[in-house]
C-alpha cells in the first residue's frame, strides 16, 4: 500500500460531500428516454448513496461510478471508471457506469486529446475509489466497534477478520457517506490489482450492438426541429447575398435566415477555430425535408479580403495570429510552393556539433523529400449538436470533445452567465480531434436562441467534408551525411507545411548524432485546420522511419539494429541535453518486436517493414509483413510492441492499437484532400478514399511491455510509425521507395 | 405527402411523409429508430444498413414508396434481446470502438450469413467492402463473422 495525501483533490472532495448532504437518492439519466436494457441495469435500486463525485453506492451493493471524459470510441467510459472500482475494491460486475455531467470542479480535465485522458486522470481517479473505500471501511469499524485499520475489503464486501464479520458495501454505503472525507488515503501495490490489467469488454458493448440511442445525433425531443447550415463553397470566399424564396415554399420548412458564429468583439480561444462564420440556417421540421430546401437556396459568395485570425491558447491564455490570405488556392500551386520552400534554408529550431563542415565533407549524401495531403477527419458521425435555448439558460447536448472550452464559447454568444449553460456529452462517432473544434454548438445555441425552441443542428457529410479544419498539408526534406567508410556523420531535416510545419525538432534521432540540423517553415493559407490524430506526428514520423530505413541500407545494416545502435549512443552518450524521448524505452520495445515478430528469420517470404516512434508519452514499434497478390500488395499480418507502462484494459488496449493500425495505413495508402480554386475536389466518400474491409491486415499481433509505469495514453501513439513501416514494407516489395502520400497513387505505376 | 403502411421489425406502421424521402429518415425521423445510421447519403459507407425482405439495402437512397409491403428489418429488430449470432460475436470480440458504424456492419454481416452460412474470408471481404469503419475495426469485425458463422 502506498498513502498518498488527497490534499490536491480537497475542494473536489469537499463539494461532493456537499452535494450528497450525508446521502442522497440520485437517479438515473438516461439518454432521450431510453430503456436499460442489460439485466444489470434493470435492477432498480432504493437508494443510491454518493461517497463522492465520481462513486455512488446503492442499498443492495450495486456501484455506479462516473466516467468523467467524453467517449470518442477510445474506450475510456470503461477503463476511467475500471481505475475507480480497482481502488474502491468492488466486483467489477456490480459496477454500472454512467457518463458524468460537464463539472470541472469534480471531475477536472473532462476533454478527450492528446492522449492524455488515462495519464491525466490516473492518480484522481484511483483517489476517488480509494476515499470511498476508506469512508467504507470506517463506516464498518464504527458500527462493528474495531478499529479500521483491522477491516478489510475484496470484491464488494467488507470484512472483519477477527470478530468474522462481514457486511456489503451496499449495506453500509448510508454509513460511510456519513463519513469525513479522508486527508489521505491509501493506494493499491500494482501487484495487487485485480480489476487493472484484465480485460473488460466495452461497458456500451450491448447498446451499441443493438442500436439503442447513445449519439448525438440519435438525440430526440419533443418539439425539436433540424437545422442545417450552408457554408461557402470554398476556402476564400464568404457570403455575398441569398435568395430563399423557393426554399422557404417547400415542405416543412419553418424559417431561413443568416447567423455569425461570433459576436465581432468575441477573443477566440483555439477551440473556436473556424474560418466560415457567416452561415445560411435552414430550419424544418425533418432532416430529409430541411436536406432538400438546403438544396433550393440561391447563394452569392464574394472573396474575402486577407485577415489576421487570432486565438487564446487554452491552457496558457497566450494569444496567437494566423494570416488569411485573400485567393482561391490549389493543391497544385501549393505542391510547388512546398517543394520551392523545401529547397531553401528555413529558421533553425535545433543545431549540435558543425553539420555544415560534415556535410561539406562528406563522402556522400543521401537526400530524400516526403510530402501528404491535407486530411478531412470524416468522423462516422457527421458533426452535429442539440441545443434548447431559452432566456434563462441554455441546455446542449452531443459530441464534443472540448466541452469545458466551448460551454465558454456558448456562453459568451448567447450573453448568459456560464452557469446557466449545461451541456451533456453524448457517445461520440469518431473524433480524432475534428471535435475539439466545437463551432457547432455555438452555431446550434445561436439558431436555437433565435428560433426560440430546441433544435438539432445536422451537417450534410459534404458539409462536413468541406467544412475546413483539416490536417495540414506537409513537406520534409532528410539529408545524411556518411564518410568513406559509410558511417554516418550527420543528419539534417528541413520540415515546413500549409499552413505549419510538422517538425518536432528534441525528438529521436535528435541526440544520437554528432552533428544534427532542424529547420522549420510554413506558408500561409485560408485553409483552416486543427488537430488530427496524432498532430505533426502523423506525417513526420512515417517520413523520419522511412528515411533511416535508406540510411540502414546505404550502410548495410539492418534497420532494427541501425536504430538500437543510434538508440544506446541517446542513452549512453546524448547529444545534447533537450531530448525529449527515454532512449532504454525507445529500444525496449524495438526489442519486443523484434523477438516478437521473429525479425531475423531469413527463411521468410514475406517482405517487412519495421518502424518506430514516440509521441504522446507512449513507445511505439511496428513490423509490417506484406506479400504481393496478383501484382498488388497485401498486408498480411503487423507485429506492434508498445510501451505505454500499466496497461488499464488490455482488450480495449489492444483494439484501440489495432484501430491506430488500419487508420495509419488506410490514410498513408489512400486518402488525401485535394483544392481546386479553393474547392475541395472531395466531398463524400464517392470520391474520398477511406481505407476497407479487404485492405485492413489479415491479422495484428499487438504486445505491451510489463512494467508498473504509470500508464500513458493509446489514442494517437501507434497511429504514426505504421506509416513508415508500411513505405519500408512497400519498398521491399516492389523494390522502389514510396515518398508522397497516398502511396496507392504511387503502387498503380510501381506494381503496373 | 402520402399515407404508407409499412412492416418494420413485425410490427405494421403508418406513415405520411414525401413518398421520396429515403427509408433511413423515416426511420430516424419518423418512427423514431435511430439504430440505422447516417454516414454519407449516397450508399458509400454502409452505415444506414437494413434488411429489405432479408436483403442487405442501403436505406439512405432508398425510396419509401418503393418499400411497399415488403418487411423491414433495422438493427432493432435484428433479434428481440440483442442475442443474434452475429451480435453475439460482436460482443465476444468487443468489436467497438466508437461504435457507430457497428449497426450497419451488423446488419451487412448478418444478411451475409443468412444467404451464405460458411462464407470464405474473400467472400467476407467482399460482402463487407461497402461498410466504412472510421476507426479500423476490420480484423475483429471480420474474426467475428467467422465466429458467428461457426455458431449459427
Amino acid at each position: 500500500m502506498a498513502t498518498v495525501k488527497t490534499t490536491l483533490d480537497r475542494r473536489t472532495f469537499l463539494q461532493a460531500s456537499a452535494l450528497a448532504g450525508g446521502g442522497m437518492m440520485l437517479r438515473f439519466s438516461w439518454l432521450a428516454g431510453s430503456e436499460p436494457t442489460t439485466d444489470l441495469l434493470d435492477r432498480v435500486q432504493e437508494e443510491w448513496f454518493d461517497l463522492n463525485g465520481f462513486v455512488k453506492i446503492g442499498t443492495d451493493g450495486m456501484v455506479t461510478i462516473m466516467s468523467p471524459n467524453p467517449e470518442i470510441g477510445q474506450n475510456v467510459k470503461t477503463s476511467m471508471p475500471m481505475i475507480v472500482a480497482e481502488e474502491l475494491d468492488v466486483d467489477w460486475h456490480q459496477v454500472v457506469v454512467e457518463q458524468a455531467p460537464l463539472n470541472t470542479d469534480i471531475f477536472t480535465r473532462q476533454l478527450a486529446g492528446g492522449s492524455q485522458s488515462i495519464r491525466q486522470g490516473w492518480q484522481g481517479l484511483r483517489m476517488a475509489g480509494a476515499a470511498a473505500r476508506h469512508m467504507l471501511r470506517e463506516a464498518a469499524a464504527q458500527a462493528w466497534g474495531v478499529s479500521a485499520a483491522d477491516v478489510t475489503t475484496a470484491a464488494g464486501v467488507l470484512r472483519h477478520p477477527g470478530s468474522g464479520r462481514s457486511a456489503s458495501f451496499g449495506a453500509l454505503a448510508s454509513a460511510a457517506a456519513e463519513r469525513p472525507i479522508p486527508e489521505e488515503v491509501e493506494l493499491k501495490n500494482v501487484k495487487d490489482f485485480t480489476i487493472i490489467g484484465t480485460p473488460r469488454p466495452n461497458v456500451d458493448g450491448h447498446k451499441i450492438v443493438t442500436g439503442q440511442p447513445l449519439f448525438g445525433l440519435d438525440y430526440q425531443r419533443d418539439g425539436m426541429l433540424i437545422a442545417m447550415i450552408a457554408h461557402p463553397p470554398a476556402f476564400g470566399m464568404k457570403l455575398k447575398s441569398v435568395d430563399d424564396t423557393a426554399a422557404r415554399a417547400m415542405p416543412g420548412i419553418r424559417d431561413v435566415f443568416t447567423i455569425n458564429t461570433f459576436e465581432p468583439d468575441y477573443d477566440k480561444h483555439m477551440f473556436d477555430a473556424t474560418c466560415f462564420t457567416d452561415l445560411v440556417v435552414v430550419v424544418g421540421n425533418t432532416t430529409w425535408e430541411v436536406m432538400n430546401a438546403k438544396k433550393a437556396l440561391q447563394l452569392e459568395w464574394e472573396a474575402t479580403d486577407e485577415y489576421l485570425d487570432t486565438y487564446a491558447h487554452y491552457i496558457t491564455g497566450a494569444k496567437s495570429s494566423r494570416r488569411m490570405p485573400a485567393g482561391l488556392e490549389d493543391s497544385r500551386t501549393h505542391a510547388a510552393q512546398m517543394a520551392e520552400l523545401g529547397a531553401r534554408s528555413a529558421n533553425v529550431v535545433r543545431r549540435d556539433g558543425d553539420p555544415e563542415t560534415a556535410f561539406a565533407n562528406a563522402a556522400r549524401v543521401l537526400e530524400r523529400s516526403y510530402t501528404a495531403p491535407f486530411l478531412a477527419h470524416n468522423c462516422m458521425e457527421p458533426m452535429n449538436f442539440f441545443a434548447n435555448v431559452t432566456d434563462r439558460s441554455a441546455e446542449l447536448a452531443g459530441p464534443v470533445q472540448t466541452p469545458e472550452h466551448m460551454e465558454r464559447s456558448v456562453a459568451a454568444r448567447l450573453g448568459l452567465p456560464l452557469g446557466r449553460v449545461d451541456i451533456q456529452m453524448t457517445r461520440m462517432g469518431g473524433g480524432f480531434g475534428r471535435r475539439l473544434y466545437g463551432h457547432f454548438l455555438v452555431e446550434v445555441a445561436a439558431i436555437s436562441q433565435k428560433m426560440n425552441a430546441p433544435i438539432k443542428l445536422v451537417y450534410t457529410r459534404e458539409d462536413d467534408m468541406t467544412y475546413g479544419i483539416y490536417r495540414p498539408s506537409y513537406h520534409a526534406t532528410y539529408r545524411a551525411a556518411f564518410d568513406a567508410d559509410d558511417n554516418l556523420t550527420a543528419l539534417h531535416v528541413r520540415a515546413g507545411g500549409i499552413p505549419e510545419s510538422p517538425l518536432f525538432a528534441n525528438r529521436f534521432p535528435a541526440g544520437a548524432v554528432d552533428n544534427y540540423l532542424a529547420e522549420a517553415w510554413a506558408i500561409d493559407s485560408n485553409v483552416s485546420i486543427g488537430a488530427f490524430r496524432a498532430p505533426r506526428s502523423n506525417f513526420i514520423a512515417g517520413a523520419e522511419q522511412a528515411f533511416l530505413d535508406e540510411v540502414a541500407e546505404t550502410m548495410g545494416k539492418d534497420p532494427i539494429a541501425l536504430r538500437l545502435e543510434l538508440l544506446d549512443r541517446a542513452r549512453t552518450n546524448p547529444v545534447g541535453e533537450r531530448n525529449d524521448y527515454d532512449a532504454a524505452r525507445y529500444a525496449g520495445v524495438l526489442e519486443l518486436v523484434r523477438d516478437e515478430s521473429d525479425w531475423g528469420n531469413a527463411e521468410t517470404d514475406l517482405h517487412r517493414g519495421v518502424a518506430a516512434y514516440f509521441c504522446h508519452n507512449t513507445y511505439v514499434a511496428q513490423v509490417l509483413d506484406m506479400v504481393v497478390e496478383d501484382g498488388t500488395p497485401v498486408i498480411q499480418d503487423v507485429h506492434c510492441a508498445i510501451d505505454c507502462g500499466i496497461v488499464v484494459n488490455p482488450l480495449a488496449a489492444t483494439n484501440l492499437a489495432e484501430g491506430g493500425i488500419v487508420d495509419g495505413i488506410g490514410h498513408a495508402m489512400y486518402s488525401g484532400l485535394t483544392l481546386t480554386d479553393g474547392v475541395p475536389d472531395q466531398q463524400n466518400f464517392d470520391r474520398y478514399r477511406l481505407i476497407r474491409h479487404g485492405e485492413a491486415p489479415k491479422a495484428i499481433h499487438v504486445h505491451f511491455v510489463q512494467n508498473e509505469i504509470d500508464p500513458t495514453g493509446l489514442g494517437e501513439p501507434p497511429f504514426p510509425p505504421v506509416m513508415g513501416a508500411l513505405a519500408n514494407a512497400l519498398y521491399r516489395a516492389t523494390g522502389k521507395r514510396v515518398y508522397d502520400q497516398p502511396f496507392a497513387r504511387q503502387i498503380g505505376v510501381l506494381m503496373g | 405527402m402520402s399515407r404508407l403502411t409499412l412492416s418494420v421489425n413485425g410490427n405494421d406502421v403508418d406513415v405520411d411523409v414525401d413518398p421520396n424521402t429515403p427509408l433511413l429518415w423515416v426511420l430516424r425521423d419518423h418512427l423514431q429508430l435511430v439504430g440505422t445510421k447516417y454516414g454519407c447519403g449516397i450508399a458509400q459507407c454502409g452505415a444506414c444498413t437494413v434488411h429489405l425482405n432479408g436483403v442487405a439495402v442501403r436505406s439512405c437512397i432508398l425510396p419509401v414508396s418503393i418499400v411497399g409491403d415488403q418487411p423491414v428489418t433495422t438493427i432493432e429488430g435484428l433479434s428481440p434481446e440483442g442475442t443474434h449470432p452475429v451480435q453475439e460475436a460482436w460482443l465476444g470480440h468487443d468489436v467497438p470502438q466508437c461504435g457507430y458504424c457497428q449497426a450497419g456492419q451488423i446488419m451487412t454481416a448478418a444478411a451475409l450469413l443468412a444467404q451464405n452460412p460458411s462464407p470464405s474470408d474473400d467472400e467476407i471481404d467482399g460482402a463487407m467492402s461497402g461498410n466504412l469503419c472510421r476507426c479500423g475495426t476490420y480484423t475483429r469485425i471480420h474474426a467475428a463473422i467467422k465466429t458467428a458463422a461457426d455458431n449459427r
